[in-house]
This record gives structure tokens, C-alpha cells and sequence, in this order.
């Protein structure tokens, strides 16, 4: 049976990550606010600051990087949510699947969504709405799809927590949210109160926004940005196997 | 995947393909299953029969491996219950069907089918078997109950399982469907599969060479439908496992 064990892994990782993205072709309103409310309320934010196109500036090429992250976090919670009482997770355990091939189907089909989501909004953004950095346009799509990875990754894990999509929806304010807040987006976290700032660096989308701000504001990205990137993927795969712990073959 | 993919020592297990020794499963702080102990031979179909809440559905998770179990154990093909090398020749129906609503039946099938590494051929001859092949693209959740279970049904017999646990699997079915449902169980029990069916309808009972009779989480008896007639006197299976509730209230 070892012989096959390899191949079937990938077989079904692969397999999975089909299946959820045509779960989601089936709900083609969900793909269309997926895809497209980045980019209008990338819009709106653009003509907000109409007057300080400076502020869009700075704020803009983060955004991108983070609206897939707040996405995705969502969307995971509540795919993996609709697997349990469904009775699929359990099949599922029940089959020759590895738990982490479901876990990696899941992050393969969600980074691809990703990916479009934040190629539509950079586009929009870097063409149509003047929007500028300093840096790669590029690196801020690649960071983008892996936040968008940590987003799923932390879906996945607090999925686990919420017995019904009501209390998943909620985890988003209660877990990004704060951390939406502390990250440096509004308000540079040296300049808040220290414990809070003492905080922030315990929140995985501190490094988010780092590595996003370094590379929107032209900074040196050096050291200090790889370390952020090691910091994101570091945490997204502790969370990818946190939520392999939460996935019970057994339950009570 | 044919049966020469058996694992090790499941064609001479002694004790037949499944074996049960003094199982007990708590839930919560109610004790389910006061220590179990039987066994279920190959190339026949064994019924589980006894009133809802009787804890059939527990019984037959701890078969499939999915159940959290107190004290004793379940082999299945030699092994136990659950482990990795058997999980690909064990086929489950849960009561309520679990397969993705948003996909077709097909859909369903081709994904399950990819993780248990059957060849893409047996979707077809399984959508034949449940006779769904009409009904093939339309998403599962537009179909009947009936028609939902044969998904379910469809996903359990794709790996051509040893060992075939369906919990209450002709539910809601038309009297058509259930004789064939119940003539193709007896085409898979005659290639050698072992088949364990639970039932609250005692006329099921008939249709079973083996039956297990069982009453609040412990078994009444184990015996043929004939030597059950025999025991009661009784030609109506319901009517005979009154007769065996009675004695048993009688004795104790």
C-alpha cells in the first residue's frame, strides 16, 4: 500500500482544491463579490481621498495585500464549517485521506482565488485609480496571495471553534479585526500605547503590513522584510497544522 | 484496488471480516454501548436491527472508526477499526446523506473517487448501479431524498469496499427501489463483501442472512432470520422480536 500512499496524497489534495473551486463556481454571487469588492472599495477609498492622494498612496498597496487575508479567512471558516455537520468531513476521515492533503487542497484552491482577487484589485488599482509605489507592483500581488494563504490557514484553525456560520462570522471581527487595528494600517504603531504596541508584535498580520509597507514605500525591503515573509509563512503553516489537529477521525 | 489489494491477513481473519469484543462507548455521561461483543462474517449481509436511539448509528461509527470508543475494541479485516491500511475497503452510508449539496452526482462521485484512488471508470458503472446516470449533472441538493441517499450510497460502493456499513440505507426509498437496493446488496455480499445494514423496520429482517438484534446498547441476539422464526414461533419479524423483548423483561 506505500507504494501508492505518495501519488494518492497528491491525488487528493489536487482533487480537493477542484472541488472546492467548483463548489464555488456553483455560487457565482460569492465568486462576484469575492473578485470585485476589493477593487470598488479600493474605488471608493481612492476618491475619499481625493484631496490627499498621498494618504491613498500609503494606504492603497497594503490594502491590496490585506483585503485577501480578511477574505479568505471568512470564506475558509465557512466552507470548513459546512463540511462538519454535512457529514463530508466525516466520510472523508473515514477514507484513505491525510488530513493535511485536505488541509493543502484547501490552500491550493483558495491562494488561486486569491490570486485573481488581488490581480483584479492591484489592476484596478495601479491602472485606473493612479494609484502608486514606489516598489514592485508585483511583489505586492505576491504578498497578497500569501496573506491570503495565512487568511485560510486561520479560517481553517477557527473553524474548528464555531459550531454554527453565525459564530464563524463573528470570529472575524473578533480575530482580525484587532488585528487589522494594531498592524500599523491606521495609525504607526510606534506612536501607540506601548503595551499595545508590545501586542502587536504577537499578531501575524503585523508582518503582513510590514513587508507590504516596505515594498509600497520604496524602503530598503533587506532583512527586516524577508523576516516578515519567514514570520507569515512560519505562521500560516503552524496554523495549517494546529488545524490538522482540530480535524478529528474520532469524535465523541 | 481489486480484491488482491486485500491488506495482510484480512482473507484469513479467524474471527470473519468484522470483529466486536466488549465494546462499550460513552457519550457524554450516558453510556451507549454496554460491552458488545460479536462478529461479522464475509460474503453475507448482517442486520442491525432494534428501535431508534437504540444506538445502532454508534455502533456502526465505531465499525467504520469514526467513533470515540470507551473500553474494548473493533477489527476490522484484522486490523483495527479505522486504521489507515483498511480505510480504502471500508464503504459507510451515514443515515443522512453526506455529499456535497452544490455538486452534481457525478461531481461528488469523481472527487470521492480520487481520494479513495478508484479509476475513473467505476464513476459510471457506480452512477448505473445507483441508478443515477439521468440525474448525473444536476446539483445533489435539487434531487429527492431518495435520490440524495443513492449519492451517498454511490460514494460508499466506489472503492468496491470489503466491508460495506450502511445505516438505515432504504429510509425513505419506494418499495421499487428498496428490492433493488436490497438485490444489489446481495450481488456484493455473493462477491464476497461483507454487509452490515441497520434497520429500525423489522421486515427488513428477512432480507438479511444474519441478524443482531439490539435494545438499548446491548445485543438481544444474535442469530439467523430462521432461527429467530424458530426461538418465537413467530413468522412476523416484528412480532418475533416483541416476543424476544417480553422473554427477555420476563427473565430478568
Amino acid at each position: 500500500m506505500n507504494a501508492v500512499a505518495v501519488p494518492l496524497g497528491a491525488a487528493a489534495t489536487g482533487a480537493t482544491a477542484l472541488r472546492v473551486l467548483t463548489q464555488l463556481r456553483r455560487d457565482p454571487r460569492t465568486v462576484a463579490l469575492l473578485l470585485l469588492v476589493p477593487a470598488l472599495l479600493m474605488t471608493l477609498l481612492r476618491y475619499v481621498f481625493d484631496g490627499q492622494p498621498e494618504t491613498f498612496d500609503r494606504l492603497g498597496a497594503p490594502l491590496i495585500g490585506l483585503f485577501p487575508f480578511i477574505t479568505m479567512f471568512l470564506v475558509t471558516s465557512i466552507t470548513m464549517l459546512r463540511e462538519r455537520p454535512g457529514g463530508t468531513l466525516e466520510r472523508l476521515m473515514s477514507m484513505p485521506m491525510a488530513k493535511l492533503d485536505l488541509l493543502s487542497g484547501y490552500g491550493l484552491a483558495f491562494a488561486a482565488v486569491a490570486a485573481v482577487q488581488a490581480g483584479i484589485t492591484a489592476g484596478v488599482a495601479f491602472l485606473a485609480l493612479g494609484l502608486d509605489v514606489q516598489g514592485s507592483a508585483v511583489a505586492v500581488v505576491a504578498l497578497a496571495v500569501g496573506n491570503a494563504v495565512l487568511g485560510m490557514a486561520l479560517g481553517l484553525f477557527v473553524s474548528a471553534f464555531a459550531s454554527s456560520e453565525f459564530q464563524a462570522v463573528q470570529f472575524m471581527p473578533a480575530f482580525v479585526l484587532p488585528q487589522l487595528i494594531l498592524c500599523g494600517l491606521f495609525v504607526p504603531r510606534e506612536e501607540m500605547a506601548s503595551a499595545l504596541e508590545a501586542a502587536s508584535y504577537a499578531l501575524p498580520l503585523t508582518y503582513a503590513f510590514d513587508a507590504l509597507e516596505r515594498v509600497a514605500s520604496g524602503t530598503d525591503f533587506g532583512r527586516r522584510g524577508w523576516a516578515d515573509v519567514v514570520v507569515v509563512i512560519g505562521v500560516t503553516l503552524l496554523a495549517l497544522a494546529l488545524g490538522a489537529l482540530t480535524l478529528r477521525r474520532r469524535t465523541p | 484496488m481489486m480484491s488482491s489489494a486485500r491488506p495482510n491477513g484480512a482473507a484469513s481473519a479467524p474471527d470473519g471480516a468484522v470483529a466486536v469484543r466488549d465494546l462499550v462507548v460513552e457519550r457524554g455521561d450516558r453510556r451507549v454501548l454496554h460491552g458488545l461483543d460479536f462478529s461479522i462474517g464475509a460474503g453475507q449481509i448482517t442486520g442491525l436491527l432494534g428501535p431508534s436511539g437504540c444506538g445502532k448509528s454508534t455502533l456502526m461509527r465505531a465499525i467504520v472508526g469514526v467513533q470515540v470508543v470507551t473500553a474494548g475494541n473493533v477489527r476490522v479485516l484484522g486490523l483495527p477499526a479505522g486504521s489507515a491500511p483498511i480505510r480504502a475497503h471500508v464503504g459507510y452510508v451515514t443515515q443522512s446523506p453526506a455529499v456535497y449539496g452544490d455538486l452534481s452526482a457525478r461531481e461528488n462521485l469523481r472527487y470521492f473517487a480520487r481520494v479513495l484512488g478508484a479509476p475513473p471508470a467505476r464513476v459510471e458503472e457506480t452512477l448505473t448501479t445507483v441508478q443515477l446516470a439521468d440525474q448525473a449533472d444536476r446539483p445533489v441538493r435539487s434531487l429527492s431524498g431518495g435520490q440524495r441517499a443513492r449519492v451517498s450510497l454511490g460514494t460508499a460502493l466506489l472503492g468496491r469496499p470489503q466491508v460495506l456499513v450502511l445505516d438505515e440505507p432504504t429510509v425513505g426509498l419506494d418499495p421499487v427501489l428498496r428490492e433493488d437496493l436490497w438485490r444489489s446488496f446481495h450481488e456484493l455480499a455473493d462477491d464476497g463483501a461483507a454487509l452490515f445494514v441497520s434497520s429500525h423496520v423489522m421486515d427488513e429482517a428477512g432480507r438479511c442472512d444474519h441478524l443482531l438484534l439490539m435494545r438499548e446498547g446491548r445485543l438481544l441476539a444474535d442469530l439467523t432470520p430462521d432461527e429467530l422464526r424458530e426461538r418465537t414461533g413467530e413468522q412476523d419479524m416484528e412480532q418475533a422480536f416483541l416476543r424476544l423483548i417480553e422473554r427477555e423483561a420476563a427473565l430478568a
